[in-house]
């Protein structure tokens, strides 16, 4: 009896605390910087796709929703010719994410994708790519990689020498 | 048998090996770089250190690099001691300073063995603060991406490509913490098997620049075992396929035949398979490519098969399976062999001596153990390339069982052993029209006719066995020669003779089984190896079947007004005259091919077939081999088995025998009872009820990627995968996680071992055979109371003919093949057309280098520029074969100058 009591009195105090429910849409959700939300491709600071197709990201997903095709520009700079996420069968775990060596791939505070129809939820790269750096700006992944991509030339990059001179007999 | 202790745990090794080589057999994680099965130990990575201890009492033991150690009785060693274990990962932590941070956009990445041996070793973070050397790339031609920044010294490239391929264009330069490995200049990489550096370089330095154009991890590849189709040799490929294109070729170790390598042709000719010439649909003449489906074209196939006569004209480059629906279809007496009536011949001849010969013929790999060897008019780089890079190991045989043994140094130490040898090379004489890229290598060397090669052989045997027939009218050179050939060949322990049909000359053939057969009638384990010419030639001389020209003739003459073309371009096979008759008088043409070319211009009805990666089948290969290949990835509903076409058109026109057949598997039953030759066909491959654990064998490793997403552009729900009827194979991920049988093994890959080196895993020795034995059925074995007849057919010499030349077939590794020659980045090697004449014959022509030489052959006509060679014998001239831009003939055949525009030619002097 004293138990019954004490829950209704429990449950009518709750009617004095402040509201968790919000009033979404007309209220927007608080979100972190790092919740993961909807998946987006960035670019490096000097605006080129930082995606390299490296499909680790595609390797890295447990539902093997990611698939692309990597391919290389005139300078043999890789991008991804196509990168397409099946956001009906992503579970925004963000391997993908952590998989990323370029961070490329990012999950951003956004969770409004619903759609009508499934199909609308295969995105494609022009609905990947986004004009910007996202959480991570200032990382140039072809500055600090080894390969020349007209990026930079050979022995240009961060932390590297000159190339060598085969015919130097200097120690 | 030898006992070695592994931490304090007994276990039994081969003696005489090394202890790496022991360690991976029995299953230990043991890294290495500078090693290699194919190569031996030269101890210079200083990476597979382990702790050898006195004896087991010995507590505190020493370092030693376990390759250059040899495996002794009662060996205390330890692989997880500490000490080691910290030595094994600094030696990455210092190979890794230099190494650059590329692994995303280098295509080695996934099946890295440098990345493997880093994860193995524990070496996870660079501590090395400095700036890290770079280098410049060069270009290397268009099989090869050079990225020297990636190195890490191991020298297995120079190893590989100078020491065991003889390649000269590839060193190590400059000096300490500045090699350099590459050439001496940008430019294309000369040697035939620069391919294999793609596999031998244990990171990203050399990497497969076709696989580059369309690149996929090997993870998200799906990949079968398949079999080259590019020469007769029959070599193991694995083919991977993503989005519905094939995007590279690996090899397929088969300790029998290629063992770890591959020839460039059949590395990176693949791509004809993607290419735009591809027909991809089935068509009909009187129809619009759009009204006609496969039921159509099925159905139109079937009611001309129905009404007319029909004959079938098979292919050497279609399995042996289609080859045999189609005979049944047509019947026996209607099935004509699709090649010239010169190689129809030779095959049959070849397949003849092999089997009522005495010689046995010995696989690639007994190849490499031969310790003399004689060539009669073969180019071998060019025609059979994996057996001249076995004949190049071959040369090595008799030093190594002599000096080597003797001075008991073991064969796996390698820089020993070459510093022992130096240049010391065993026995191999050449007989060839002219010079081949095996010369430098040769003890002796002889350019001469076709008919004057056999003339040697003969005078060989005759040196041999007197019961051979004698020669007469040789030179005083000749018979010297052919003296010393007969002694060291009967000096020999294993003696070889290589010939083949590439000379065109039945007389070679008979020579070279005369060798062969007196060798053995003197007690000699003799072999002989004859290679044939194309991947399936010796499968299409064992079904049997009429010549091309009966074929002509038939439809010619009216007794047949429909032909059924089976994967065959017959401009290719007859001269174009006499095509476009037998094109003009028949009524239907049914073509069953994958790539456009002249002879589907003709036909009424074209069949859409697979090509090898998308195609089931057998081939046989020159040694007699049953080698089942497998479809890689499953097909749209246009495109199928050649096999499965006839099979279908059979059942349609209700063919009494094809009708019974419910499978690929009741196909191959009805071939072995019908053609008792190829009953071991069915011993190739499990049937495709084959189970492991209840499992059928994954195509695609556990990793492969993007199965929710590949299609979803097209639609969102997944389809159901695809089913692969023919054999024991899911195009997925799903499966058998283990290892299958050696016959079906679609990837190498092993927990820990990414790469291709994960190969050790399935060997039942490291560099030894497969488990399970390494696949391929035999299916001719030598008369064991042979004939013992020897062939009396010996030739006249030849006779030069004034105002003619007498046309000898010249090949091509690049350009001679068919369908290698259609794939973009072989095709960039294919030589310009030319017309190889003798120095002197040109100067008595008035000819120089480069200018153009008119001649005809059986009416061709043909003008092309003359390249000067000084050992094609006089009054010869070499046309290189199969080239693109030269028309057929058959070769060799007389050829009548042209007379008028050599004239024209000439320097006018005017006064």
């Amino acid at each position: 009896m004293f138990s019954l009591l004490r829950s209704m009195w429990i449950t009518f105090l709750h009617g004095f605390h402040k509201r968790d429910t919000i009033q979404y849409p007309e209220e927007k959700v608080k979100l972190t910087t790092r919740w993961r939300g909807r998946i987006v491709l960035t670019r490096d600071p000097d605006m080129g796709e930082r995606c390299v197709g490296c499909y680790l990201c595609a390797a890295a997903c447990p539902v093997d929703c990611i698939s692309l095709q990597a391919t290389e520009d005139e300078n043999g700079r890789r991008y991804p010719e196509f990168f397409r996420i099946n956001f009906s069968r992503c579970i925004f775990c963000g391997f993908c994410e952590e998989a990323c060596p370029t961070t490329a791939i990012q999950l951003i505070p956004d969770f409004e994708m619903g759609e009508y129809n499934r199909q609308n939820l295969v995105y494609e790269k022009k609905d990947l790519l986004i004009d910007g750096q996202g959480k991570y700006p200032g990382y140039n992944y072809y500055k600090v990689a080894g390969v020349a991509t007209g990026v930079k030339g050979k022995g240009e990059g961060d932390q590297e020498r000159p190339p060598v001179d085969t015919k130097s007999l200097i120690p | 048998m030898a006992t070695i202790y592994i931490d304090n745990v007994p276990y039994e090794v081969t003696a005489g090996k090394n202890l790496l080589e022991a360690c991976l057999t029995l299953g230990f994680d043991l890294p290495y770089f500078c090693w290699h099965p194919a190569m031996g130990s030269i101890g210079a990575c200083r990476q597979c250190a382990v702790k050898v201890y006195r004896d087991e009492n010995d507590k505190t033991g020493k370092l030693f690099m376990s390759c250059m150690e040899q495996v002794r009785d009662n060996l205390h060693i330890s692989i997880a001691d500490m000490e080691a274990k910290e030595f094994r990962a600094h030696v990455i932590g210092w190979l890794m300073t230099n190494h650059p941070h590329d692994c995303a956009v280098c295509d080695e990445g996934g099946s890295c063995h440098l990345q493997d041996m880093t994860v193995m070793t524990g070496h996870n973070y660079r501590q090395y603060r400095f700036d890290k050397k770079t280098y410049v790339n060069q270009y290397l031609g268009p099989f090869l991406n050079h990225e020297m920044n990636r190195c890490i010294q191991c020298y297995r490239c120079v190893r590989y490509y100078k020491d065991y391929a003889g390649g000269k264009d590839l060193d190590v330069f400059a000096a300490h913490n500045h090699l350099y490995f590459g050439r001496h200049e940008d430019g294309v990489l000369e040697s035939e098997f620069s391919g294999n550096l793609a596999e031998v370089c244990p990171t990203g330095v050399f990497t497969d620049k076709t696989l580059k154009q369309h690149y996929t991890r090997k993870w998200d590849l799906t990949t079968a075992p398949s079999v080259c189709h590019h020469c007769s040799l029959g070599c193991n490929i694995v083919a991977g396929e993503r989005y519905g294109s094939l995007r590279n070729i690996t090899n397929r170790y088969n300790g029998e035949v290629n063992g770890y390598f591959l020839c460039d042709r059949g590395r990176f000719g693949y791509e004809y398979v993607n290419s735009l010439s591809r027909i991809r649909k089935s068509l009909i003449r009187t129809q619009l490519p759009e009204a006609t489906d496969k039921y159509k074209a099925l159905q139109a196939a079937a009611s001309a098969i129905k009404a007319g006569r029909v004959i079938g004209i098979g292919s050497p480059r279609a399995s042996v399976e289609s080859n045999f629906v189609l005979r049944t279809l047509v019947g026996e007496n209607n099935f004509h062999h699709g090649v010239s009536d010169v190689e129809h011949d030779l095959a049959e001849l070849a397949l003849r001596i092999l089997r009522t010969g005495a010689a046995r013929t010995p696989s690639l790999k007994e190849v490499e153990k031969a310790d003399a060897v004689f060539i009669l008019g073969e180019d071998l780089t060019n025609t059979a390339p994996m057996l001249a890079l076995a004949v190049r190991q071959s040369v090595r045989q008799q030093p190594l069982l002599e000096q080597v043994s003797k001075a008991n140094i073991p064969v796996w130490q390698d820089a020993a052993v070459r510093a022992l040898v130096q240049t010391e090379k065993g026995p191999l004489f050449i007989a060839a029209s002219t010079n081949t890229k095996l010369d430098e290598l040769a003890t002796a060397t002889f350019f001469d006719s076709p008919d004057a090669i056999a003339r040697l052989g003969f005078a060989v045997a005759h040196f041999i066995h007197e019961e051979s027939p004698n020669v007469n009218g040789l030179t005083e050179q000749e018979e010297a020669l052919a003296q010393q050939i007969a002694m060291t060949l009967l000096a020999a322990e294993n003696p070889l003779i290589i010939s083949g049909t590439f000379s065109g000359s039945d007389r070679v053939l008979r020579a070279s089984a005369n060798i062969a057969n007196a060798l053995c009638a003197k007690e000699k384990a003799a072999g002989l190896v004859l290679t044939l010419p194309e991947c399936n030639s010796m499968g299409l001389a064992m079904l049997g079947g009429h010549k091309l020209e009966s074929a002509f003739e038939a439809v010619l003459n009216g007794y047949a007004d429909t032909i059924v073309i089976l994967e065959n371009d017959l401009y290719r096979r007859a001269g174009t005259e006499r095509v476009k008759q037998l094109f003009a008088a028949a009524k239907q043409v049914v073509v069953l091919d994958h790539l456009h070319h002249a002879t589907t211009e003709q036909a009424h009805i074209l069949l859409a077939a697979g090509a090898f990666a998308e195609a089931d089948g057998t081939l046989v290969n020159n040694e007699g081999r049953a080698q089942r290949f497998y479809q890689v990835y499953p097909t749209t509903e246009d495109i199928q088995e050649s096999w499965r076409w006839l099979f279908e058109i059979g059942t349609i026109v209700a063919h009494d025998q094809i009708i019974q057949w419910e499978s690929f598997e009741d196909l191959q039953k009805a071939m072995a009872k019908e053609i008792p030759p190829l009953q071991g066909v069915l011993a190739t491959a499990p049937p495709a009820d084959f189970r492991m654990a209840g499992q059928k064998i994954p195509r695609a490793p556990h990793r492969f990627s993007g199965r929710t997403a590949m299609l979803a552009n097209i639609n969102v729900s997944e389809p159901k995968p695809p089913e692969d009827p023919d054999n024991p194979m899911t195009y997925t991920m799903e499966g058998y996680r283990g290892q299958p049988p050696s016959s079906m093994i679609p990837f190498f890959w092993a927990p820990g071992w990414n790469s291709a080196q994960a190969t050790n895993k399935y060997q039942q020795e490291v560099g030894g055979p497969l488990r399970g034995g390494d696949p391929g059925v035999r299916l001719i074995e030598p008369d064991p109371i042979p004939e013992e007849i020897f062939s009396m057919a010996v030739p006249q010499n030849f006779q030069p003919l004034p105002d003619h030349l007498f046309i000898l077939p010249l090949y091509h590794i690049f350009g001679s093949e068919e369908l290698s020659a259609k794939s973009p980045a072989v095709a960039e090697r294919i030589p310009k057309p030319y017309v190889a004449i003798n120095s002197d014959d040109a100067l008595r022509l008035k000819l120089e280098e480069g200018q153009s030489l008119s001649f005809s052959i059986e009416g061709i006509a043909y003008e092309l520029p003359v390249k000067l060679n000084s050992t094609i014998p006089s009054g010869t001239a070499g046309l290189p074969i199969g080239l693109p831009a030269i028309a057929y003939t058959e070769l060799p055949a007389w050829a009548i100058l042209n007379k008028q525009i050599q004239w024209k030619q000439q320097h006018q002097t005017t006064f």
